[in-house]
């Protein structure tokens, strides 16, 4: 690989800042690639080896993505990514920010590992789709400490992320997330707390009835996407915005809301649990409800 | 590395096109105009341009506006194939 020229750290950026990702996904990568692109050194956990091996690739083509599409400095790359299994290294971040899979028990267990690990006081940040915060935040050392942001994804390009404020989230933590997201040149806008919180709690029951439509014959993933492009002004159509998400987080974060709201129009179709078990997950397996080439994932 | 074929770098650039997008394009038309690739498209580009010259496109070069036309492209790969201060293999 070649090196990119060395180059003088830009004075807007923020020294202070050292935050640890944890999950090497789609969005533990993208939020990893928005950290670095706004000069924010970054710790990117997983303990799955072989995703580690693939994540600074990954993360150096969204930066790369980024750039070219103008939404980060040119100078950005992954020389301030460190990478590793376990999170005994956390000690020193400024803020975690977990996004492991999207279950509850998964996300339980590390934020109860990291926060007997940071400094008191360390935001501890839930990057869930779905789950209740103060759900998560019984799990930690100090629930005061935990606090939910829903990035979509790419995180570079969508400007706005959905803050959560749990019923026993400090002041304090909503002011350093609050820093964070003004240092990533993000708007944050802070919502109560409840199952799927704004978006995933319309978005995701709507994307639910896409593909049911698609299920039942009434029209075809390329005509859905253009009425509601279309006719109704959405950015990607809503099984684009599957195959983006991931169908796979899609049906956990549906299943989360079908179990906590007891909304019938939650539970998953057949046709996204059909997907789910051929592997057909969306843009990060190369096939969801459209066809992706590798190098486009 | 002393000479370049513009020609053959141009008629590779629209080979690909030709296969990834079902579709006839100039070597001076606009891509991302109206109606044309979406920038995710450049990425693709980015990727096959690299592979198929052994080019690395990063920072300041990774613009839109290289990749915006087969002119601009051939052009880039012909920058970056032969740097300044001689040819060097990585």
């Amino acid at each position: 690989m070649t090196r990119a020229p060395r180059t003088a750290p830009d004075p807007h950026t923020a020294v202070s800042h050292r935050i640890a990702v944890l999950g090497a996904g789609v969005m533990g990568v993208g939020i990893t690639a928005l950290a670095l692109g706004h000069g924010v050194p970054v710790l990117l956990v997983d303990i799955d080896e072989e995703r580690l091996d693939r994540a600074r690739d990954d993360i150096d083509r969204e930066l790369r993505m980024a750039q070219l599409m103008g939404r980060l400095p040119a100078a950005a790359d992954t020389r301030a990514l460190e990478l590793a299994t376990g999170t005994g290294a956390v000690g020193d971040a400024t803020a975690v920010v977990e996004a492991v899979t999207e279950i509850a028990d998964i996300k339980a267990t590390v934020l109860a590992d990291v926060s007997a690990r940071v400094r008191p006081g360390t935001p501890l940040i839930s990057n869930t789709s779905s789950i209740p915060i103060d759900e998560l935040a019984g799990h930690a050392e100090r629930a005061e400490d935990v606090v939910g942001t829903h990035f979509m994804n790419p995180p570079y390009l969508i400007p706005t992320v959905e803050v959560i404020r749990g019923a026993r989230t400090g002041e304090n933590t909503m002011t350093g997330v609050g820093a964070l997201l003004t240092v990533l040149t993000r708007r944050q806008v802070v919502v109560k707390d409840a199952p799927g919180f704004v978006t995933s709690r319309v978005l995701h029951p709507m994307i639910n009835d896409a593909a049911r439509v698609v299920q039942e014959g009434t029209a075809t993933v390329e005509d859905v996407d253009a009425l509601m492009e279309g006719c109704l002004g959405h950015p990607t159509g809503p099984l684009r915005t599957a195959d983006l998400i991931g169908i796979d987080n899609l049906v956990d974060s549906l299943r989360v809301l079908h179990q906590r709201t007891g909304d019938e129009g939650c539970r998953p179709c057949d046709l996204l649990l059909d997907k789910v078990r051929q592997g057909e997950l969306g843009r990060k397996s190369g096939r969801g409800f459209y066809v992706y080439q590798e190098e486009n994932r | 590395m002393s000479s370049f074929d513009t020609e053959a770098t141009e008629k590779e650039i629209l080979r690909f096109l030709e296969a990834r997008t079902k579709r006839p394009w100039g070597t001076d038309a606009d891509l991302f105009a109206s109606g044309g690739l979406s920038s995710l498209f450049a990425m693709e580009l980015v990727v096959h341009l690299e592979k198929s010259f052994g080019i690395s496109v990063r920072g300041a070069d990774l613009r839109l506006d290289n990749f915006r036309t087969v002119t601009a492209m051939t052009a880039l790969v012909e920058r970056l194939r032969t740097p300044a201060g001689g040819a060097t293999d990585e």
